[in-house]
């Protein structure tokens, strides 16, 4: 079974190079292409699965060492996978999910000129991702880490006659190499601080290192996952990459490669362990930017954007429980998984509404869409209820467990990251709400786009609604299904450890209160865009809306401080090197110059200065060699 | 005092006793076979000069020198195949030649590059034909005034200087004896052997005659001038150790003989003898490697001389006196080495920076190519100085890779032409590589060996003399050896960007189309700088198993 894993890799892998390589001849049945490996590795990948659903919980995990990769002494890197329950449960995500956004994009993409790129653009994302999370090293895993920018950041620019998505492309591109700076040095650390970069190695001798060495490598892999993630500071990217196609951002900027961040923390789990002060950090971060991005989500009249701020809130939730430690690695998993699923749902019925309206994004110029779109209704409302945590539904189970392990934290700390959660799950029911109603209910605001054209909105085609339906499955039962009997918990806790929690707050009061803000956020997001007309023009709006609706001054922030800062230093360094680096470096041109021009001289053609030349030299070897021997 | 002495007992002893008979001496005439072919071959074609008719004597004087050299190649592989270069390696002709590793290893290169050296003197396509014939790089007749009547008339007649064939023989048996010599007389009689001839090739060039003579003279006098400190300091150490044999002074140097004569033992209480006349030799050699300060003719003489000559000289004397330079060091004065090496570590630093920083300014390719050369000449003593087998093996190898680049540069030389023969101001190579791609490509790919840039043979020299520098603990030639590299970088890559990067000009030179002679040079120059650059390894294993001297 264990060779069966690098096929995993390899057939999107494969289907990249075909389609990327394979030029025009390609494009009437790339896409089909395209979609075939994506299947493919979803099958392999099923029955791995099954395979190891047939193994007892202690060897479940399997090793395949491809090759040796840099066979250097001390500094051994090798090909290798691993896959364990964790990878299992990331190789179905990404492969189930990845197929099914292929199948969503033959529709989506059918009228693109250059959909045969976009297939294998998809195709290069699920290798890099699966190389990410089957990766048993560090090293590789860095691989697969850039491998998914870069694919992030072809995807996001995939529209390039548009600046804005090639700057949004940028952009993201950037924001990550921060964060990726971090990786890199969290590996440099790794490795000097263990000799290797192998997970087991590494993990098994954490004892061994100060806490301060750990503290550093978690702080540091936590920049990583800021970056990868869009947690505060690094979430500036991911409301621009809303710029690419919207299966990308079904798949990527929701589903799967933003959760790599909480892989990472989570696959790290011993290191965190070690370092209970970077694990405060991180659950800070998870706070935070479940509330940042829950508040930006309610200003955005922008329905990707909307959803955007909304995944890196949710985001929030599952790396404010990967910093719990053991209580929560499990839920933040589950969290995961299920939020892959309606989260992408909920994407790929934004899009489905995109394409019916002109490709319009503005839901103050929707409305009314349920008539004409029932289909779509549907999964997006079942997508709906799931992710504001409707009792039964997905999210009610995965962010439940979420907001009772922040309460079990303890002491105040507890008390407030348990709040905060429990916050954002009422500020998510509202801005979900608020999505709903815009888009779907209300009166028609409908208006012709740039080049005149009235909407028609209509259902979209099969191969977008079928993906749609199946992920609505996913949003509804998931949680179920991973609750009961404690599924998942049973599933993962080989891997990722567990510890039940001692909350100060009984399960049934922490249920209670998430049914109560729930119902506020509702009925505050109808009693606002329900119940009365709402304006196809944004109203100016309150300070706070108006910062929301600018991201919270991110972007300045990062302009003033960041940008005229880096400029500065630039023109510093560019002052310098004009004035000090190349001043020496002309100077010892000029001086080199100087005393060849002179030193020429000497050779002015006449034999007998050669002869002269020749007998004091011949002197001074004698006196030389003479002088040696008196010293 | 000493010397007196010991020459009077010489004197007593012979007089004391009656010689019956002169024992003849024992030659290995089979090791000796290399010099033995070549001498044979320059006589024979001495010969041919006398009896050949005109027409035909440039075909047989190619054919014989091409053949004579070819075979003599052959014999040196056959000796070494038989076990001469390691195991069965020993001292020839009483004493006189050591048929070792090194010799035959240099020997080989001298041999092949004096083969693709011939091919350019018997170049005869890149000159328009004079009175409807072909001419070559050498006067019509060298003993005519230049301009005047009787050089018109040879001209008019066709005639041509077939002598430089039997002269680059001549040459060339003394370039193979002179890394191979085992006592010094032999060592002094090699070194004019090889010097006369060069003297005469240098003065022969069918253009610029007045510049040639003029080289020549520069050249002859100088190096009369350097053979004279050479002889004296031969006298020198024969005075303190009482013999010209290496193997009898390295052990009167190292302390280690075993008879020691009262005239011996006079003059080893005094090392001054010793240290002057072991300077003084060395001078002699550095002469003729070109190092500075004693490396003044070469620009001069570089410039003169006809260029296929030039190629020649810079390639095959620079291996014969390094090798030689190696053997004095390495067999002769190892118990010194205390006393010559910070002397040498002056030599090869000034080398470096002299050769690298003068050439910046140069605005003539053969000027620009002989600075260069001492430049190298100041790498190559770098690795020279590491006195480690590590440092033989590296010289060996960087003057094998050296003697290739050169011969294929100076060839490249001989085809840029304009109305006056041989186009060699920069200027004029301004924008050749627009109308001569080839040629200005292979050009360049000698530039950047000479520069030592990666996959090329001069970068695998360099590094691999550096290395043996360093590890011989003369970290700071290294350093120095970088920085003058970084300096030499600039003048070869100028001229590299000269030829692609500038505009050419409308009255520039034009590239000649050679004969498969000429092709022949340098494509072996550009294949052995590529072979050489790319894979390495074998060679350098060849370089150390021949890199024992033996004693």
């Amino acid at each position: 079974m264990e060779n069966l894993i690098g096929l995993l890799i390899a057939a999107p892998l494969l289907g990249a190079a075909v389609l990327l390589l394979g030029g025009r001849r390609l494009d009437k049945a790339g896409h089909w292409l395209g979609t075939l490996f994506a299947a493919a590795s979803f099958g392999i990948g099923v029955a791995l699965f099954t395979d190891m659903l047939g193994r007892g919980a202690e060897d479940r995990t399997l090793h395949e060492k491809l090759y040796t990769w840099i066979p250097v002494e001390g500094f051994q890197a090798d090909v290798a996978f691993q896959l364990d329950q964790l990878s299992m449960t990331f190789v179905l995500l990404i492969s189930g999910v990845g197929t099914l956004i292929h199948i969503y994009s033959i529709g989506y993409m059918e009228h693109d000129e250059r959909r045969r790129r976009f297939f294998g653009y998809l195709n290069l994302f699920l290798a890099a991702m699966l190389l990410l999370v089957l990766a048993d090293n560090y090293l590789l895993l860095y691989v697969g880490w850039e491998g998914v920018g870069l694919a992030s950041y072809l995807l996001i620019g995939f529209w390039q006659h548009k600046p804005s998505a090639a700057t949004a492309a940028k952009k993201a591109f950037l924001v990550n190499r921060v964060g990726d700076m971090g990786l890199s040095i969290a590996i440099m650390l790794l490795f000097t601080t263990f000799g290797t970069f192998a997970f087991g190695p590494v993990f098994a001798s954490v004892g061994n290192a100060t806490e301060g060495k750990l503290t550093a490598i978690a702080l540091m892999l936590l920049l990583a996952a800021c970056g990868k993630s869009a947690q505060v500071p690094l979430q500036s990217w991911l409301g621009d990459a809303m710029e690419g196609p919207t299966p990308v951002s079904a798949l990527i900027h929701a589903a799967t490669m933003v959760t790599a961040g909480v892989y990472l923390i989570v696959r790290s789990a011993a290191v965190f362990n070690g370092a209970p002060d970077a694990q405060l950090v991180v659950t800070v971060v998870g706070a935070v930017t479940l509330i940042f991005g829950a508040i930006v989500g309610c200003a955005k009249d922008d329905i990707k954007k909307a959803l955007a701020g909304s995944t890196m809130s949710q985001i929030g939730y599952m790396i404010l429980a990967a910093g719990l430690g053991p209580v929560g690695y499990v839920f933040a998993i589950m969290h995961l998984v299920t939020h892959g699923f309606f989260k992408a749902g909920l994407f790929l019925g934004a899009g489905s509404v995109m394409h019916g309206m002109n490709d319009e994004v503005d839901m103050r110029k929707y409305g009314a869409l349920r008539k004409f779109m029932p289909v779509t209704f549907v999964t997006f409302g079942l997508g709906y209820l799931a992710i504001i945590g409707f009792p039964g539904l997905s999210g009610f189970f995965s962010k439940d467990m979420i907001i009772e392990a922040a309460f079990a934290k303890g002491g105040t700390q507890g008390w407030i990251l348990g709040g905060v959660a429990l916050l954002g799950a009422g500020i998510t029911a509202f801005y979900m709400t608020r999505v709903m109603l815009l888009t779907f209910f209300g009166e028609k605001r409908w208006q012709p786009d740039a080049q005149g054209h009235e909407p028609h909105p209509h259902e979209s085609p099969s191969s977008m609604t079928i993906p749609m339906i199946i992920l609505a499955f996913g949003s509804v039962f998931a949680g179920a299904f991973f609750e009961i009997g404690e599924r998942f918990l049973k599933w993962l806790e080989p891997v990722t450890g567990y510890e039940h929690g001692n909350s100060p707050v009984s399960a049934m009061a922490v249920t209670a209160s998430t049914m109560v803000v729930l119902v506020v956020g509702v009925a505050l997001a109808w009693s606002m865009y329900g119940r009365r007309p709402v304006p196809v023009v944004a109203p100016r709006g309150s300070l706070l809306t108006r910062a929301a609706r600018r991201d919270l001054y991110q972007d300045d922030f990062n302009h003033v401080v960041l940008v005229r800062g880096g400029e500065h230093l630039t023109r510093s360094l560019v002052y310098l090197d004009h004035s000090l680096v190349d001043g020496v470096v002309n100077g010892t041109a000029a001086a080199v110059g100087g005393a060849s021009g002179r030193l020429r001289k000497l050779q002015n053609g006449y034999a007998r200065s050669y002869a002269v030349s020749m007998f004091g030299g011949t002197a001074i070897l004698v006196a030389a060699t003479l002088l040696m021997r008196a010293v | 005092m000493s010397t007196m002495a010991a020459a009077r007992g010489l004197l007593t002893l012979a007089a004391g006793q009656p010689v019956d008979r002169i024992p003849a001496p024992h030659i290995e005439y089979a090791q000796l076979a290399p010099t033995l072919i070549v001498v044979g071959a320059a006589v024979l074609g001495v010969l041919v000069e006398a009896f050949v008719p005109r027409k035909s004597r440039y075909y047989v004087q190619v054919f014989l020198a091409v053949a004579a050299l070819a075979s003599a190649f052959a014999a040196v592989v056959g000796l070494a195949a038989g076990g001469y270069g390691s195991d069965k390696a020993h001292i020839a002709a009483m004493g006189a030649v050591a048929v070792d590793g090194p010799a035959l290893f240099l020997q080989g290169i001298i041999l092949l590059s004096a083969v693709v050296a011939v091919f350019t003197f018997a170049e005869r396509r890149l000159d328009p034909a004079a009175h409807g014939n072909r001419v070559d790089s050498f006067a019509a007749q060298a003993a005519s005034v230049p301009g005047s009547e009787s050089e018109k008339a040879a001209v008019k007649a066709g005639f041509t200087t077939t002598e430089v064939f039997p002269l680059a023989l001549f040459a060339v048996s003394g370039m193979l004896v002179f890394p191979a010599a085992n006592d010094l007389l032999t060592l002094f009689v090699a070194l004019e052997v090889f010097s006369l001839p060069l003297y005469l090739l240098c003065a022969v060039a069918r253009r610029q005659r007045l510049m040639s003579q003029e080289a020549a003279v520069k050249y002859f006098l100088l190096g009369a001038f350097s053979s004279a400190f050479l002889l004296f300091g031969i006298a020198l150490v024969y005075g303190y150790a009482g013999s010209v044999s290496y193997a009898a002074i390295a052990d009167v140097v190292d302390g280690t003989v075993t008879k020691i004569d009262p005239a011996l033992a006079d003059t080893m209480g005094n090392d001054a003898p010793l240290l002057i006349g072991g300077a003084l030799i060395l001078m002699g050699l550095l002469f003729k490697v070109g190092a500075v300060p004693f490396h003044m003719w070469t620009p001069d003489v570089y410039q003169g001389a006809p260029t296929p000559v030039t190629g020649f000289m810079a390639a095959a004397t620079k291996v014969a006196a390094f090798g030689a330079l190696l053997r004095l060091l390495y067999v002769v004065l190892p118990g010194l080495r205390w006393d010559w090496r910070p002397v040498m570590w002056g030599v090869a630093i000034l080398t470096m920076l002299a050769g690298a920083v003068i050439a910046v300014t140069q605005t003539d390719v053969k000027r620009l190519l002989a600075y260069s050369s001492i430049a190298h000449a100041g790498f190559i003593l770098a690795g020279v100085i590491a006195t480690s087998a590590e440092g033989v093996k590296s010289v060996l190898f960087y003057l094998g890779a050296y003697s290739f680049v050169t011969i294929g540069a100076f060839a490249v030389v001989t085809l840029v032409r304009d109305a006056g023969g041989e186009a060699t101001h920069l200027s004029k190579w301004a924008g050749l590589g627009r109308r001569s791609p080839l040629t200005a490509a292979v050009f360049a790919v000698f530039l950047l060996a000479f520069a030592g840039i990666p996959l090329t043979s001069g970068f695998a020299g360099k590094f691999a003399v550096f290395k043996a520098a360093a590890e011989g603990g003369a970290g700071v030639l290294v350093v120095v050896g970088v920085i003058s590299s970084a300096i030499a970088a600039f003048f070869y890559i100028r001229v590299i960007v000269l030829m692609f990067f500038s505009e050419p000009k409308a009255d520039g030179p034009t590239v000649a189309v050679p004969s498969p002679l000429t092709m022949t040079t340098i494509a072996v120059g550009v294949a052995v700088t590529l072979v050489l650059g790319v894979a390495p390894q074998y060679f350098l294993d060849l370089a150390g198993q021949a890199s024992t001297f033996v004693r």
